[in-house]
């Protein structure tokens, strides 16, 4: 056994948030340059300018990208041979939320769901738990926009959809949500397992580094299909049509009921952040 | 077009302007969002006066990040307008010209904007640190206790945006799907 003290957490957490709040991840801002190549719209090549001189401000003045410093979603693999010391696991990443949004001048946008009351330091944190072998703690923080958030969808397909079922949903997923989640976004879709797992599945597709390509040869070549299929849709960065309309697209799939085919698409905007540490 | 507004010195040139057309907007603004909306309109409703005059002012869909010190604000970017649907044809009636946001907003907005001549107005969202550099001053109007969802006025200096309604009826979002 291998013993992770909690505090090591918590500070491991407050610098993820903080560190992904600022600083986009190199592939992303890359990626985002490059669209300029192609852009059509005017008022594209502006924006593809206004997210660079952003990346320039934040680092610079040690400024959020975005106000909407999100929800913090916490990815963990914790190995079966680590034992975490001094405390609740949860407790410690919940921790190490507060201090990040709170020390990184980040927002608190966690309201609780009915009377809307501000929690005040951003937490609870939304925190999937997987065991994984070894002994390591693979930690990843993902601030997840209310903008992007709020136009995902989740479908209950029959599967008669089929293949072709699945892909209209994504497509009309994508086009339905238009400038709203502040394209040019990243398409995460979750395809099987049940209600609930699909959707993490989809979540968890945006944590896949931009240009990388799906080790199922299958899969990657849906997800280039599938991405040309959306840019193809004109909706454009920011709304303002155009080829680039999204700068990646993910999927993850695994086996479901034979009576269902759920899919879930998980949209992420072009302030596309995430950072992880293995402690 | 390109258009340079002071506001609310330059209400005038609103039925000038076109969905498509760029403004770099200066002057006084109030950000409000869901639970201010919520709040104003319940005032409205009870015909109480609200915490800023609402007539000729513009309203900036926003709730910035906290303001480090020596700043004169924190991360400040648009959300999504369409969330204040519901709230819009009460606030135009009681005099907002200008509305901020981003996104795609309901269809009936073409006909309320022609209707109380107002322009609904998109900035770049997710550029949060840039935005910040045109806020000049920031000043808490009302309701604390929000946090980032409480009523702010901003002054504001050469302010990018595009104009999706116009005054006229048109919809930007909807002219270029229409290309």
């Amino acid at each position: 056994m291998r013993t992770i003290e909690c505090r090591d957490i918590t500070d491991a957490v407050a610098r993820l948030c903080v560190e992904s709040n600022l600083y986009l991840p190199e592939a992303v801002a890359a990626r985002l340059d490059s669209l300029a190549e192609s852009e059509t719209s005017a008022l594209g090549l502006t924006a593809i300018k206004a997210f660079a001189d952003n990346r320039r401000i934040a680092a610079a003045d040690k400024l959020a990208l975005c106000q909407d410093t999100g929800v913090a979603v916490v990815f963990v693999e914790l190995g079966q041979e680590v034992a975490i010391s001094g405390g609740l696991l949860s407790d410690a990443i919940n921790a190490g939320v507060a201090r990040g949004y709170r020390e990184g001048y980040l927002r608190k946008s966690m309201v609780t769901a009915l009377e809307r009351m501000n929690t005040g330091d951003n937490t609870p944190a939304v925190i999937h738990l997987e065991l994984v072998a070894g002994d390591r703690l693979s930690i990843c923080v993902l601030p997840k926009g209310g903008g992007a958030e709020n136009m995902s969808k989740l479908a209950m397909l029959k599967p008669s959809a089929g293949l072709e079922g699945v892909r209209r949903f994504v497509l009309d997923t994508v086009r339905e949500a238009g400038p709203n989640p502040c394209p040019p976004v990243v398409v995460g879709v979750g395809i099987g397992g049940d209600f609930e797992r699909c959707a993490e599945l989809a979540k968890k597709a945006l944590c896949r580094e931009i240009g990388s390509v799906n080790p199922d040869p299958r899969l990657a070549r849906l997800e280039e299909e599938w991405l040309t299929d959306v840019n193809e849709l004109g909706i454009g960065v920011q709304g303002f049509g155009g080829p680039n309309t999204a700068i990646g697209l993910f999927i993850e799939e695994q086996p479901c009921h034979f009576a269902s085919l759920p899919v879930a698409v998980n949209l992420n905007c072009h302030c596309d952040r995430s950072r992880k540490v293995v402690l | 077009m390109e258009y340079i507004i002071d506001w609310p010195a330059d209400s005038f040139k609103l039925t000038e302007l076109r969905s498509g057309d760029i403004v770099h907007l200066s002057g006084t603004i109030y950000t409000a969002r869901d639970a201010a909306h919520r709040r104003l309109v319940d005032l409205l409703d009870a015909d109480k006066e609200t915490p800023v005059d609402l007539r000729d002012c513009a309203v900036y869909y926003a709730g910035p990040a906290p303001c480090p010190p020596g700043m004169a604000c924190g991360s400040i970017g648009p959300t999504t307008s369409g969330r204040m649907d519901i709230y819009k044809e009460k606030m135009m009636k009681a005099g907002m010209k200008l509305m901020i946001g981003k996104g795609k907003c309901f269809p009936q907005l073409k006909e309320l904007c022609r209707e109380y001549k107002a322009v609904y107005l998109a900035a770049f969202g997710g550029v949060a640190a840039l935005s910040a550099k045109s806020v000049k001053s920031m000043e808490l109007v009302a309701w604390p206790e929000l946090g980032a969802e409480a009523l702010m006025k901003l002054e504001v200096e050469n302010m990018l945006l595009v104009v999706i309604n116009d005054a006229r009826g048109h919809d930007y979002y909807e002219m270029l799907a229409e290309k």
